[in-house]
């Protein structure tokens, strides 16, 4: 028999982005310890709709750890206490019977709430319109072995690309800095010899808007990386940083544009 | 497109003037408390190395030398106050249940012990530079710290110049009378230990600011982090300590007795 548990929630209800939210507590009984967090949030909100009550809203898509729109700091850490993990990943084995668990929104100012637990993200996706791209031939898929790339590099680039723009590193910050997210999207496309040709006017670019939407800055305590589902090291925001400097060193001898 | 004004504004470009400051600061530490610990070598030791100090380079060569120092304090506060004002606008609303998985307590704790730090430096300065502390001694001397001149020592032997005893500051009273003061003495060493926290973050933190860590190097510079801010630590808590426990004493003369009676003394209290 598998075992079940009883569990009480304090979940942040907040009807749109310009009304106040505060925190709602609800008791779930009988949760399979075999069920995720999300699946765990679903008998909750049928219980809801059953008693004519709004259903608690939160952001999921693949439940399968890659999409990055699960989003939600359960008891203090984003995505939960277990490491390297999204939140439709958690599974509620990790909790036990008559544990209180506390749900909040990501609180960030440049990710604000637009119900319950969703934050709008469109900050990221700014960030990413501002340089996280290569310029070149959109036709068909070239060769693999067109352009070579040494194994070293391409681990290191696709360490990078695990990336997917959850935004636990800005929630976890309590700069709320996404250098974390920038920092792995700039490593990513600086280290691939296809990002090399606009190296420097991306990374001017996408710091320029990622502290143009109001993201504060990193202070080097590392807590976004303990927070990431995808184990993004603090390694990027140091590429960052140096990609950065060498750009506007570069810059301002021969402006980068 | 891009200025030298955007370089300034943008986050991580305040975070390197930040760690090129600290870099600075971080090597001033080290030759400040390297200066210091000479007192152990006598009064006449400390007492030349002020005069050193005091003439190695002209009058004007020295004040840029200080304004350099205070300037590059100024840039790093000023880095520091702007980003924090930033973040803390970035984060308007916290948690209610708000965990702490793998920051250090010092790094978590960087802006209070800088704030007690330029509040150490302003007394530190005022007390050892300027002289505007009162002393506190007992015994009656109610007023500042007096620095008295006494001639400069080389090998037991005063030095002479132009048929004249040169003369150098009397540091060595100075220090031993500033740190009788029980309070005076408690402050410095609780600052010190504030700058040790301080430096265990920010000697890491510096290196990752300019980009300049990986993974392996991280946990490296955590360690030399840990190292030099002990090391930092003792160096200088070391003398308020020597003073307050009676291993270092005044000398009138600035070490014109001979090193052997010197020595002599300190072993004896050593051994009460």
């Amino acid at each position: 028999m598998e075992k079940t548990m009883d569990l009480t929630l304090k979940v942040w209800r907040q009807k749109s982005a310009n009304s106040m939210g505060a925190f709602e507590t609800y008791g779930v009984k009988d949760v399979s310890e075999g069920s995720s967090f999300l699946e765990m949030l679903d008998t909750l909100s049928e219980d809801l709709v059953e008693k004519g009550k709004e259903p608690v809203a939160f952001d999921h898509d693949c439940r399968e750890g890659i999409c990055g729109s699960c989003s939600m700091t359960i008891n203090g850490i984003p995505h939960g206490p277990e490491k390297a993990t999204t939140a439709c990943q958690l599974h509620m084995r990790h909790f036990h019977d008559g544990q209180t668990i506390t749900i909040e929104p990501w609180r960030a100012k440049p990710f604000p709430v637009i119900k319950d637990l969703v934050v709008d993200r469109s900050p990221f996706d700014r960030i990413i319109q501002s340089g996280g791209f290569i310029t070149s031939r959109a036709g068909s898929a070239v060769d693999a072995n067109a352009i070579p790339i040494s194994k070293v590099t391409a681990d290191y680039a696709m360490d990078a690309a695990a990336c997917i723009g959850c935004g636990a590193c800005v929630a976890a910050c309590p700069n709320a800095s996404a250098m974390l997210f920038t920092g792995a999207k700039v490593s990513h496309m600086n280290s691939l010899p296809q990002g090399k040709a606009e190296k420097d006017r991306r990374t001017l670019a996408m710091v320029t808007a990622m502290d143009g939407e109001g993201f504060g800055g990193c202070t080097n305590i590392g807590e976004c990386e303990a927070a990431c589902p995808k184990s993004i090291s603090l390694d990027m925001i140091a590429h960052l940083n140096r990609d950065y400097a060498t750009a506007q060193v570069k810059n301002f001898f021969n402006p980068v544009t | 497109m891009y200025t030298l004004c955007n370089f300034i504004h943008s986050t991580i470009g305040r975070k390197i003037l930040m760690a090129l400051t600290g870099l600075v600061l971080v090597l001033f530490v080290m030759g400040h408390m390297l200066g210091n610990l000479q007192i152990f070598l006598g009064p006449d030791v400390i007492n030349a190395y002020a005069y050193k100090l005091h003439h190695l380079l002209p009058v004007t060569a020295l004040w840029a030398v200080r304004l350099v120092l205070l300037g590059t304090i100024a840039v790093h506060i000023w880095a520091a106050v702007t980003l924090t004002l930033d973040n803390r606008k970035a984060r308007p609303q916290g948690y209610l249940e708000d965990k702490v998985v793998q920051a250090s307590y010092s790094s978590r704790t960087m802006r209070m012990s800088g704030i007690i730090l330029l509040a150490f430096i302003i007394f530190h300065i005022a007390h050892f530079t300027v002289r505007a502390v009162p002393a506190g001694m007992k015994g009656g001397e109610g007023g500042v710290l007096k620095i008295t001149e006494v001639p400069l020592v080389k090998d037991g032997e005063a030095v002479l110049k132009n048929g004249h005893e040169e003369m150098t500051f009397n540091v060595n009273d100075m220090m031993v009378l500033g740190f009788k003061n029980g309070w005076v003495s408690a402050f410095y060493i609780i600052a010190t230990g504030l700058l040790c926290m301080h430096l265990t973050h920010g000697f890491s933190s510096m290196f990752q600011s300019v980009g300049l860590r990986n993974g392996l190097w991280r946990k490296r510079l955590d360690r030399a982090a840990l190292a030099y801010g002990w090391v930092v630590f003792i160096g200088f808590a070391i003398i308020p300590v020597a003073v307050m426990a009676g291993l270092l004493k005044q000398d009138p003369t600035g070490g014109l007795v001979s090193q052997v009676g010197e020595t002599a003394a300190i072993i004896e209290s050593l051994e009460k």
